[in-house]
């Protein structure tokens, strides 16, 4: 590929490289005007070098964004650039130099209940492990390394450290260090890695564009001392260990949803008189406890709640709608279900576009296929399913997924041309100069079920009053 | 593959099956689609293969079951013999299948042709002996050019390691070395253990030609473990059997790798330097699947590569073809035309219509049906630029006869 310009394009972390990475840049003088945490602009312009620009991204979509050529460079973490690799060993992103902060590793943890508490251990125990993961090919990779002979990975959005010992034998996760994993009552099994912030390049454009200029500037990085993050963003609850011995014994599971949709799910739950100790205060206690002694419940993420729910890891769950059709369009005979629609948490799941795009719906869109413009049409959402299925029955072809981590809007216009995203009011849209142009449906706060605990007569008198208690609320 | 890529295709496979066939081999077919836990609960392929297999969610996905296409031919043969044949004493199969793997290049194909045949059950010598015959007179009838056998022993490898005494995760890193091909692995690890190394030189650097040079060996070897001294025996009794049976081939301890599964005598084929197929004993796969103690062997000879070696002449295809030709498509015609070309197929003639206005190029016969007269064929040898004007078929039969 021959570059018409010298153009340079930098991919910078939010979340908990951000400040860090600002203040590396600041002092290589490299700094971007309005690179803070309290930005809520997405495109940067390098204050010293008119040729060079950066767009922020969720961490987990750098190595990806770099490796397909949208951007030359890239600054994220260790474990994002492996996770790729595991999975695409050929991916075109080159990791160029440590940056020398960072901070703890991914571990490979397991639950004291195990009774396990070394890898020899583990692989003489002869079971089929469960492990969870935020990094899926890492993990299949960990597992195969070990030549473990049966295993399944069920990838997850988040809150890994609460599914061990009953959701899963094992969870390859992030970690600040062994003794943060330690008070979430898990044993750290080994460390696959530490986790530094890296500079990486996108092969071809090292090959074939000079980025010298930029890559002057890291030079004297390595000099530096090594800086350590540290962060009192996510204190862990003291005293969580305990609550989790009882959980098997309990009759129903029950998983509530951390993120945004955790504030209307509690007022929900107020309204109707259920109360759960660790969920509504302001320090979130992943296994919040409650008076019906036969309930046991768990706070995670609401993106995996259908799997886990298919899984008979939880008989009941609150997520939203979209997440539920999500699943369902994945796997059409999944035995989850809705019970209740509990009205609250509402978004509406939209397709938008760049306002200066002359279309107004999906047909204008279809049309401006056909005629040869946006071939393929490039798609980011975090629903891939829905996404799938919309665009297969609107006749929309050919188009190409890009998955995302949230922060989606970020990536129109250059990096995709339409987007697939849930919104509450628009104005996140209207700020980045998108518009709607369909609604796909609107999704509130649902609870879900697994038909065969419905059928169970061990479990249906209960779950029938949990139904009739939230339908109060209604 | 392109129609020329077939007919080498084609070539191949019925040579391989009919030889199956006159040796007594049954043909049998296992599924493109297979469970990836099938693949990992052996053990016995490395972390390397196995991540390079082709794996997705099935309908019941969220159960976190992986199923994959089809990465190796050996597995799902022994999974097909256990849960449907293992009443048998013995099972003599064989399969032309594909294989999938990652290609990294983007270059080669992922989807790869084997044609292989396993013996399951049975004495362990003379199934070795007989897979060995089995492979060497396919390859012969193939016609290849500078075909060469090497001979290895898993198990006698697998022995050599442990002769080392090393620490558990260290001999399981050497053996992972050694099954990806890097024999520098035991070649570092033996010079901690001088004593081995008046044996373990030669069998490493050297390339024996029969028997005698494994006896050499053994001559050398005399403080060495009990699975040393059976597996070397094993072997020599093997290269013997193919000495008398005036086999040739060579004896490369290091010439092989990714034996995964193989616990005896393993051997690969060489033709023009370039590996064509490869196999061995692996006696302990059914039983770590999961059936009966059967010990059992094999082959797979790579059909990509054996095609681009065929030295297959480009016959004319059609040299005493016959052209049933149609002056023009209309119903009458076309009528008559096919009902001719049905009545010669049954007296068991090759046949092709066409309506075209080209001139037909390499058929001896062409038979013309006209407009006007219907029930009128012209035929024509092209051979001889004899032509005659007929009215029925039995006489187009007997000039076609003569």
């Amino acid at each position: 590929m021959k570059y018409q310009s010298d153009y340079i394009k930098l991919a910078l972390p939010k979340g908990r490289f951000l400040s860090p990475t600002a203040n590396l840049l600041k002092e290589i003088a490299l700094d971007f005007k309005g690179y803070s945490s309290k930005t809520r602009r997405y495109r940067l312009q390098s204050v010293r070098f008119p040729g060079l620009s950066a767009k922020i991204f969720q961490e987990k979509d750098i190595p990806t964004q770099v490796a397909i050529g949208n951007y030359d460079l890239g600054i994220c973490g260790l474990d994002w650039i492996e996770e790729l690799t595991a999975g695409y060993p050929a991916s075109a992103v080159i990791k160029i130099s440590s940056l020398n902060y960072g901070e703890g590793g991914v571990y490979a943890v397991a639950s004291y209940q195990m009774g396990i508490s070394s890898i020899d251990e583990l692989l003489a125990k002869r079971d089929n492990w469960r492990i969870v993961s935020e990094y899926p090919n890492l993990a299949q990779s960990f597992a195969l390394n070990l030549r473990m002979k049966a295993f399944k990975i069920f990838p997850i959005w988040g809150a890994a450290e609460v599914y061990p010992p009953e959701d899963a034998g094992l969870a390859i996760l992030w970690a600040r260090n062994e003794s943060e994993i330690e008070t979430q009552g898990l044993i750290p099994l080994m460390k696959l890695f530490p986790v530094t912030a890296f500079l990486i390049a996108n092969r071809e454009s090292l090959e074939n564009k000079n980025l010298s200029k930029v890559l002057t500037c890291f030079n004297n990085v390595a000099v530096n001392k090594n800086r350590v993050v540290t962060s009192s963003s996510d204190v862990i609850a003291k005293g969580e260990v305990m609550q989790q011995l009882h959980w098997q014994a309990k009759k129903i599971k029950l998983a509530l949803p951390d993120g945004h949709q955790q504030l209307p799910t509690v007022q929900f739950l107020k309204c109707v008189g259920l109360s759960f100790k660790g969920y509504s205060g302001g320090m979130l206690n992943r296994r919040p406890s409650t008076d019906l002694d036969w309930l046991g419940v768990k706070v995670i993420r609401p993106q995996d709640m259908p799997l886990q729910v298919a899984n008979k890891n939880f008989d009941l769950a609150i997520t939203g709608k979209d997440w539920l059709l999500e699943h369902l369009y994945r796997f059409p005979s999944s035995p989850v279900m809705e019970l209740l629609d509990l009205g609250s948490g509402g978004v509406k799941i939209v397709a938008a576009v760049n306002k200066d795009m002359p279309i107004t719906n999906i047909d204008d869109l279809s049309s401006l296929i056909q005629n040869g413009k946006l071939t393929p049409l490039r798609v980011a959402s975090e629903y891939i399913n829905i996404a799938d299925k919309y665009l297969r029955d609107n006749y929309i072809n050919p188009y190409k997924l890009i998955p995302t981590w949230g922060a989606s809007e970020a990536f129109l216009p250059e990096d995709a041309d339409l987007l697939i995203d849930n919104i509450q009011t628009g104005k996140t849209l209207a700020q980045h100069n998108l518009k709607i142009i369909d609604v796909l449906f609107e999704s509130t706060a649902r609870l879900i079920g697994n038909k065969d605990s419905l059928s169970s007569s061990d479990k249906k008198e209960k779950i029938e009053f949990l139904i009739q208690t939230l339908q109060r609320g209604l | 593959m392109l129609p020329k890529d077939m007919l080498r295709f084609r070539h191949i496979e019925d040579i391989f099956r009919a030889c199956c066939l006159d040796w007594g081999y049954q043909e049998v077919r296992t599924p493109t689609l297979e469970y990836l836990h099938l693949f990992t609960a052996t053990g016995t392929l490395t972390p390397s293969r196995l991540g390079k297999v082709y794996s997705f969610l099935d309908w019941d996905g969220w159960s976190g079951e992986r199923v994959v296409l089809r990465p190796d031919g050996t597995i799902p043969v022994a999974r097909l013999y256990i849960n449907n044949l293992s009443e048998h004493e013995i099972a003599k199969l064989f399969y032309v299948t594909n294989i999938f793997a990652f290609e990294e290049t983007g270059r080669e194909s992922r989807e790869r042709w084997q044609c292989g045949a396993e013996f399951l059950g049975g004495a362990k010598l003379v199934a070795d002996v007989e897979t060995i015959s089995l492979l060497k007179e396919v390859v012969c009838k193939l016609v290849l050019n500078n075909v060469m056998l090497q001979l290895s022993h898993a198990g006698l490898v697998k022995a050599l390691i442990k002769e080392l005494k090393l620490s558990h995760s260290e001999e399981a890193r050497v053996t992972s070395r050694v099954l990806d091909g890097d024999w520098q692995a035991l070649t570092e690890a033996k010079t901690t253990k001088p004593e081995l190394d008046r044996f373990l030189s030669p069998l490493l650097s050297l390339k024996g030609k029969s028997s005698a040079f494994l006896q050499n060996t053994k001559a050398l070897c005399q403080q060495v473990s009990l699975d040393l001294k059976s597996s070397m025996e094993d072997f020599i009794n093997i290269t013997t059997l193919l000495d008398n049976l005036g086999c040739n081939y060579e004896i490369d301890i290091t010439a092989i790798r990714g034996f995964e599964y193989y616990t005896g005598v393993c051997f690969q084929l060489l033709a023009n330097g370039k590996k064509i197929g490869g196999g061995g004993r692996y006696d302990d796969l059914v039983p770590l699947m999961g059936g009966k103690n059967a010990p059992a062997c094999g082959f797979a000879l790579y059909i990509d590569p054996i095609m681009k070696l065929l030295l297959l002449k480009n016959k004319k295809s059609n040299e005493s073809g016959i052209l049933i030709k149609g002056e023009r498509p209309t119903l009458e015609v076309a009528k008559t035309c096919f009902t001719l070309a049905q009545s010669l197929h049954k007296a068991k003639h090759a046949v092709e219509v066409d309506f075209s206005e080209q001139e037909p190029d390499d058929y001896r016969w062409v038979i013309t049906i006209s407009v006007s007269e219907p029930s009128q064929f012209t035929i024509t040898d092209r051979q001889t630029q004899q032509r005659w004007n007929i009215t029925s078929v039995a006489e187009i039969l007997t000039i076609l006869g003569e």
